[in-house]
């Protein structure tokens, strides 16, 4: 097959010494930058994409260029799963559902379980995607042209409903929490007709609430809140250093082969639509929830439910990287600075790529193969060091947590505002937990709202406000009825047991 | 509020202060504020910038740039504008210098800044679907006028920016009416454009320009005053210099996009002075050759009373174009 044979050539591009030792440098890095939230992934890559400027003009130096910036980017994806399961803060947008589970194992004291399952999903989601790029990237680069706005509408709404009546509080209140996060999405600028809204004058509010302002806030200074009432004890103190812990979950993880693949699958959509790995990870755990034999018990702290969103957003993230390369249409921001960084070291992203810049393109593929190795070993070795933190008192990490919770609140867009967005965030998640509001369908309202407005508005200026847009394809219509299918699942379930009950 | 300031930049600052070419040099890192989004345009220029700078050694401190997005990026223009005599903070421009506060009403104008230097102007080009029959941009806007007002649809970057200025233009100009639809980023638009989901878009030269390449999208005309000076064959059989000028095919439209530096208010005329020679330095290096080239940019470079000249004119001809199109914030004051 052409493609082994281009693939083993890309091996022959990115294996040298100098080229390994990048990848590790950029994981390592990329780990770092994934753990403090707020230096998200795009920073990491932006901060040294000039760095890569002189390094691009050597021969073959695009390939390593890219291949640092992209290890980076593994790295963040890696890492940004560390925080979330140790101390409930998400590093990275699509970690935030990987905290469901995650949190809860580390109080059970299984914080090294949580740590390796969601490390190893992560790098079977991406070798999923990594397999697909290398096999059907023509295929599949010709599959993202057919999104138009209502496609990509439809997979948000997909999104909001496979999550919708996933947690355990009442739907009433998930709806409000949800239709809150709207309102804080819809702050700024109207993405279709470019005045401001919602700002009430301020110039302060001109950029809207910030995604990871919110997350660092709701999450993190929130749960430090909760930890303090309850008298600065860290449940997850009794966690026993194990160096075997990689092993015996190694062990467990087969169990849950169905939701992996799943994971993957949606995920590898996601990312190539291009949706982005924060959908993904939202959807995929919707949906394990849904078809899980164990669903009801998600959120106690199962491994299964670290599984699902590690899987997808690593799968999408990775994915990601093939509309950038095929058609100059990034799947996520950290995607759009690798973009950048293509065009200024003089490659051109497109159709044309593959024929034109053979060693880079099938250098990178090679590479992804190889960093995501690197990763997984990087990290899993730290397992135990990751897990030990949790030994830490309380009153010793607390105020660490809260100084780099501000930093990274303040990097986001360089002002003292948002830091005390931040703190008005946490008062608002402390509020919602006591008042068993749930925290995730406002974070996701937070996260995707804007993006799904704009589609779902520039759909209506195509269709001129015919609804029946949304069905107007086979492929959207899908998408649509799939969408209404799981809102409605729960209420289909429960005519269908009565019927099958009536006519026994 | 307190800058954050790396302590090896201070270092470096403590450092390389002894000789003194200029009459003004930078004593720390500075701030270059890119008000648009990663990965975009303005980005991208800034970025090679940055890097251009850091291969040459052309500065002693480092130039760091930083994304202020914000409100059409408004929060990077009131950044610099209350920046009042910080010489150590420098800002890209792009359309939305005049675009951001005429739709908005976000109290700013580039008289608030102080002017620098023009590094170039960025190009648009009329783009369409290579399978669809339509040669030259009268074939096209005669099409769309006979499938009546608003059938067709034309993609851009943004709303009430420079995308949505032009499709205003042609409109005003030809009495054709398209439906303007508003995307994320360049590299959307053109997609959308190859998978049929709209008729035209006005990309910049860059972001279509793989599109082009792979005979997936068509350039009708660009929307400069005279041929593009690049020769060198881009597809197999044109050059950019090859695209027609849309005022010579039939489409009585120009536009052009600033790509220009500003200061805040109140700084010395020798720390303008500084980045001027700066500037210099940058436009001569190679790198910035390829990268013009690459992007099919109109190289006028302005500074001083010329800059400021040109920017006042531009202005005017905005407020003309966004009050003809209905675009000013609180009903076209």
């Amino acid at each position: 097959m052409a493609e082994i044979q281009s693939l083993m050539h890309g091996f022959g591009v990115a294996l040298t010494l100098t080229n390994l030792l990048l990848m590790f440098t950029g994981v390592t890095l990329g780990v770092i930058i994934g753990v403090l939230p707020g230096l998200g992934g795009a920073n990491g890559v932006a901060i040294l994409l000039p760095l890569t400027f002189s390094m691009a003009q050597t021969p073959g130096g695009a390939t390593s260029a890219i291949i640092l910036l992209s290890c980076i980017y593994w790295g963040a994806l890696f890492g940004g799963a560390i925080t979330s399961i140790l101390f409930n803060i998400p590093g990275e947008p699509w970690s935030v559902a990987t905290t469901f589970d995650g949190f809860p194992l580390a109080q059970n004291g299984r914080a090294g379980a949580a740590l390796t399952a969601a490390f190893t999903s992560s790098f079977f989601g991406a070798f999923v995607a990594v397999l697909v790029i290398t096999f059907l990237s023509p295929v599949i680069a010709g599959f993202a042209l057919e999104f138009g706005p209502p496609e990509f509408f439809s997979v948000y709404l997909l999104t909001f409903c496979a999550f919708i009546g996933t947690s355990k509080e009442p739907a009433f209140k998930t709806l409000a929490a949800m239709m809150l996060g709207f309102a804080l999405a819809a702050v700024g600028t109207d993405p279709v007709t470019g005045t401001l809204r919602l700002t009430f004058g301020s110039t302060r509010l001109l950029t809207g609430f910030d995604f990871l302002v919110a997350v660092i806030g709701l999450f993190g200074i929130g749960e430090i809140l909760l930890t303090l009432e309850e008298g600065l004890a860290f449940k997850g103190a009794s966690a026993k250093l194990n160096l075997n812990v990689v092993l015996q979950t190694w062990k467990e993880l087969p169990r849950y082969w169905m939701t992996s693949l799943r994971s993957a699958a949606v995920g590898c959509f996601m990312g190539i639509v291009p949706g982005g790995a924060t959908p993904a990870s939202f959807m995929s755990y919707g949906v394990a929830r849904r078809f899980s034999p164990d669903g009801e018990r998600f959120g106690t702290g199962k491994v299964e439910g670290v599984v699902a969103p590690e899987t997808a957003a690593h799968a999408a993230g990775t994915s990601a990287l093939l509309p950038m390369i095929t058609l100059g249409v990034p799947g996520s921001p950290t995607a759009a600075v690798l973009l950048g960084g293509l065009m200024i070291w003089g490659l051109q992203p497109g159709p044309l790529l593959f024929v034109e810049q053979k060693d880079f393109v099938w250098g990178l593929i090679a590479s992804m193969y190889l960093g995501n190795i690197a990763g997984l070993i990087v990290v899993l070795t730290c397992v135990p060091l990751f897990a030990a933190i949790l030994r830490v008192p309380f009153s010793v990490i607390a105020p660490i947590i809260m100084v780099v919770c501000a930093i990274g609140a303040y990097t986001v867009h360089n002002a003292i505002f948002d830091v005390w967005m931040m703190v008005v965030f946490g008062i608002l998640g402390y509020l919602f937990k006591k008042l068993q509001y749930p925290l995730a369908p406002l974070v996701l309202a937070i996260v995707l709202g804007d993006s799904a407005e704009a589609s779902f508005r520039q759909a209506m200026l195509v269709s001129q406000g015919d609804m029946r847009i949304f069905f107007s394809n086979t492929l959207v219509g899908f998408l649509t009825t799939l969408a209404l299918l799981l809102l409605l699942w729960p209420l289909l379930s429960w005519s269908l047991a009565k019927i099958r009950r009536t006519s026994a | 509020m307190t800058r954050f300031v790396p302590a090896a930049a201070m270092l470096a600052a403590a450092l390389a202060a002894a000789p003194a070419v200029h009459a003004w040099e930078p004593t720390k890192s500075i701030e270059f504020i890119i008000p648009a989004g990663t990965g975009g345009g303005a980005d991208q220029m800034a970025r090679a910038i940055q890097g251009i700078v850091a291969k040459h050694g052309l500065m002693h401190q480092s130039l760091l740039p930083i994304n202020k997005a914000g409100g059409a990026g408004a929060e990077g223009f009131l950044d610099v504008k209350s920046a009042k005599g910080d010489p150590h903070k420098i800002i890209i421009t792009l359309s939305n210098l005049f675009t951001t506060p005429l739709a908005t009403g976000v109290p700013f104008n580039w008289r608030d800044l102080t002017p620098v230097q023009m590094l170039a102007l960025d190009n648009f080009v009329l783009w369409v679907n290579a399978k669809t029959p339509y040669k030259t941009p009268k074939d096209y806007v005669e099409a769309a006028k006979k499938a009546g007002p608003g059938k067709f649809k034309m993609g851009g970057t943004g709303a009430k920016q420079e995308d949505q200025i032009i499709t205003a233009a042609i409109e005003q100009r030809t009495g054709a009416k398209f439906t303007y639809i508003p995307f994320k980023g360049g590299g959307a638009v053109a997609t959308q454009l190859v998978g049929g989901h709209v008729d035209s878009t006005v990309n910049n030269p860059i972001e279509a320009v793989a599109q082009w390449r792979a005979g997936n999208l068509r350039p009708l005309c660009v929307f400069d005053l005279k041929r593009l000076p690049y020769k060198q064959k881009v597809t197999k059989d044109m050059a950019w210099g090859d695209i027609p000028v849309c005022k010579d095919a039939g489409l009585d439209v120009d536009y052009l996009m600033l790509r220009g530096i500003f200061m805040p208010p109140g700084v010395s005329q020798d720390q303008v002075q500084y980045y001027i020679d700066l500037f210099k330095k940058v436009m001569a290096t190679p790198e910035w050759q390829k990268l013009m080239e690459d992007g099919a940019f109109n190289r006028t470079a302005l500074v001083g009373k010329e800059y400021a000249d040109w920017v006042a004119k531009e202005e005017a001809r905005h407020v003309s174009l966004m009050k003809a199109a209905g675009f000013m914030a609180g009903g076209g004051k």
